[in-house]
């Protein structure tokens, strides 16, 4: 780089072909980079001759033929028995993502809270949280979804002696069985002004802004868009006659059945990455807090500011500079995390995947191999979104 | 543990040290001085460790006689325990030299692993328990039930198949470690635990109330459980067959533990090609020509296993059945050694 930047800024002498510093290091990506996929492909290339020598069946047609197994949880993905491990594949991801979304979701709430109950001048509120963080966070992960599973979620009761939670579902050791929601002809049109609500939310708060600039007026945005967002979808939705019902579990010889079940095996999966997560969140909240300076609470109030105002408008702004980046890597954690799913039995792409499809397949080196790519495509993606994010909220001059 | 026998696996199949794991088994295992054998996490009368760590049961026996035949001592032999899912990887890894943990021999397994199956020491079927408080009586009433069972096994397979053409509704829940298949069943998690028979009867030793369960009558499969060792080393594929046939011909000829040192002078010709004391059976097996006699000094017979480990006077309580000798209308059968 350095070399190239020379060269271009004066004059570039004649020199040979060869000794042209551009040239050689061209020559020398080149080289690199052949030997590296020589050497990839003579791994992959011995690997294939090995196992056909073992009499190990290779390749990735197993791909399309028919699993033989079942799955217990598959909330978009319609999977059956005689679906292709192809389908496992999808099935697996899927179930990995949902936990991982919400795990984020909620460890990220939790995490902010904590990270601010950390730096409450309130002595009770402020130690509960040191309390809580220091705990958890030092008790191994594994351990902890284990305590979930077997020490909180398995002494629920007996299918027969149920929780009935009335227009909650019902709750028992087997289920947390929801209610399901039923969509009838009309459901779209919900959706469609819920959508119309968001992009009208958008276009209200540019306005505001610009308005803000040009004038100093103020324009009670938040009012205006939880307004549009709850009252729209809402009116839309008595106008097309309620398109909206619940499937509630019926009672059956095994105790409910029916409505939506959410296993436990995911809720304490959930229950465990959250409340693990959330305590270095809340960690790289106060960190962040911290960082800002208190001269910048100082000059607000002096501007006059209120203190809500100082946090929203001031101190946050600077702050998440300073917690994004870790941030992402406690996201990415997370959903690596998620395949400790494996000791308890939820079905995500490590479990069913690189686990039970493996087993019965043996083709472990594709299985493992596309595994791998799979989590290293979720932990590159996630990382763009959040580089995305930090180069949008880091400072813009004006 | 898992871990290491993929990346084992992974580091094997690309960077080409399949040839040693492949050729000369026996070799190698002479030169380490013990059998490499891969049993359960645990499974009663099957492989199982007692409190003072030493493994038992009906697997181990194999393993034991294996390295009788070897060796000359049934206790040149070391343990790896291996859950359903690691158990393949591991035998292809070159991690153990011999998979003897109620393994149920199926084409797919013959043909698309690089394994080869040695014979059968047990035969079995899938059945179900279930608490006896829900009165199911038979399989045919699960509609709607939970079933807990272990991944990477036939049974998950099996469930799917008889759920399925049964049109029954059910949820599965897998668990990778047998242990945990019992615990989430023993908390009610599911209403139904399905494995192999002799599994059940094993498993069941593990629940709070043993006696609150029932297993139903229904048999849904063939388990035909035995030994698995890598497909390629025709002598070491040939000894581990070789050690379970003989079991089972000295069970047929009254060889027992207690008498073959007295056997080793009787004329009965089969007996004395059996226990090397005419023709040279072991040497073509690479091995001393009392190798089935050393077999028989440190297990006893098949049936001697059968009793000592899963039988009607153990706590599994098994009856003979099915793995009777076909003289007694079973089917266990070995060829004859001539
Ligand atoms: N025979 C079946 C099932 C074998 C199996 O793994 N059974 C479980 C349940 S009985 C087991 O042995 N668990 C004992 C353990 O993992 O330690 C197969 O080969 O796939």
């Amino acid at each position: 780089m350095a070399v190239q930047e020379v060269t271009s800024a004066q004059e570039a002498p004649k020199v040979a072909l060869f000794n042209d510093p551009k040239i050689r290091s061209w020559i020398f990506q080149i080289v690199l980079i052949a030997v590296i996929a020589w050497a990839l492909w003579g791994m992959i290339s011995n690997a294939a001759i090995n196992l056909e020598k073992q009499g190990i069946a290779g390749g990735f047609g197993f791909l399309s033929n028919e699993a033989g197994f079942a799955i217990n949880f598959s909330p978009f993905i319609d999977y059956s028995e005689t679906s292709s491990y192809g389908t496992v594949f999808g099935v697996g991801l899927q179930n990995t993502l949902v936990i991982a979304f919400f795990g984020i979701f909620f460890a990220t709430i939790l995490g902010f809270a904590l990270g601010v109950a950390r730096l409450s001048t309130n002595w009770i509120i402020n130690r509960m949280a040191y309390v809580y963080v220091e705990v958890l966070r030092n008790i191994p992960l594994l351990l902890q979804i284990f305590i979930w599973y077997k020490g909180v979620l398995a002494l629920l009761p007996t299918p027969k002696n149920s929780i009935d939670m009335g227009v909650f579902g019902a709750m028992n050791v087997k289920a947390y069985f929801a209610p399901k929601p039923v969509f009838a002809e009309g459901a779209g049109s919900v959706a469609i002004a819920l959508l119309v609500a968001i992009i009208i939310s958008v276009l209200v708060a540019k306005w505001a802004k610009k308005r803000q600039m040009a004038t100093g007026q103020r324009f009670p945005v938040l009012w205006t868009v939880l307004g549009l967002i709850f009252l729209l979808p809402l009116i839309t939705y008595f106008i097309v006659g309620q398109p909206l019902s619940f499937e509630y579990p019926t009672v059956g010889r095994f105790g409910p059945r029916g409505g939506m079940p959410v296993p436990p095996e995911f809720t304490a999966l959930l229950l465990a990455l959250t409340t693990y997560t959330a305590t270095f969140i809340a960690e790289i909240v106060r960190a962040g807090i911290l960082a800002v300076s208190r001269g910048q609470t100082e000059a607000s109030y002096a501007l006059g500011l209120r203190p809500g105002q100082t946090l929203r408008l001031n101190i946050i702004p600077q702050a998440m500079r300073v917690i994004i980046p870790p941030l992402t890597s406690q996201y990415l954690n997370l959903t690596k995390n998620s395949s400790l799913a494996v000791a308890i039995a939820y079905p995500d792409l490590t479990s069913v995947f690189a686990g039970t499809a493996l087993n019965q397949t043996g083709q472990a080196v594709e299985i493992l191999l596309m595994t791998m790519i799979t989590y290293l495509a979720l932990s590159i993606i996630t990382s763009m979104f959040m580089n995305w994010y930090n180069a949008k909220m880091s400072l813009v001059e004006r | 543990m898992k871990l290491k026998i993929l990346s084992a696996a992974l580091g094997a199949v690309a960077f080409g040290a399949v040839s040693s794991a492949s050729a000369a088994t026996l070799d190698d295992i002479k030169a380490k001085g013990f059998v490499q054998c891969g049993v359960s996490q645990g499974l009663a009368g099957f492989s199982n460790p007692d409190d003072k760590g030493n493994w038992t049961g009906l697997d181990v026996d194999l393993c034991r006689g294996v390295a009788a035949a070897v060796f000359g001592s049934g206790d040149k032999v070391k343990f790896t325990p291996l859950s359903a899912k690691e158990r393949f990887t591991a035998l292809q890894s070159g991690e153990i030299d011999i998979l003897s943990r109620n393994t149920t021999w199926t084409m797919s397994r013959d043909t698309q692993l690089g394994l080869n199956f040695a014979g059968v020491n047990y035969y079995d079927g899938q059945g179900f328990m279930v608490r006896k408080e829900l009165k199911v009586s038979s399989a045919l009433e699960l509609s709607g039930a939970s079933v807990c069972t272990n991944t990477g096994t036939t049974t998950e397979l099996n469930v799917a198949d008889y759920f399925r053409s049964n049109k029954l509704d059910y949820e599965i829940v897998a668990f990778e470690k047998a242990d945990e298949v019992v615990s989430a069943y023993d908390a009610g998690r599911c209403d139904v635990f399905t494995t192999d028979q002799s599994g059940l009867a094993a498993q069941r030793l593990k629940l709070t109330n043993p006696a609150d369960h029932v297993v139903l009558p229904e048999i849904i499969s063939k388990e035909p459980l035995g030994p698995v060792v890598r497909q390629g080393d025709d002598q070491w594929f040939n000894i581990v067959k070789w050690v379970h046939n003989a079991m089972i011909n000295a069970e047929e000829l009254g060889v027992t533990q207690a008498n073959v040192g007295e056997m080793m002078g009787s004329d009965n010709p089969a007996i004395k090609r059996l226990l090397g004391t005419e023709g040279a059976f072991g040497e073509k097996l690479g091995l001393g020509n009392d190798w089935a006699a050393n077999v028989i000094k440190a297990v006893g017979n098949y049936g001697e296993t059968f009793e000592r480990n899963v039988g009607p006077n153990t706590q599994l309580k098994l009856p003979r059945g099915v793995n009777s000798l076909w003289s007694k209308g079973g089917l266990q059968y070995a060829p004859p050694i001539r």
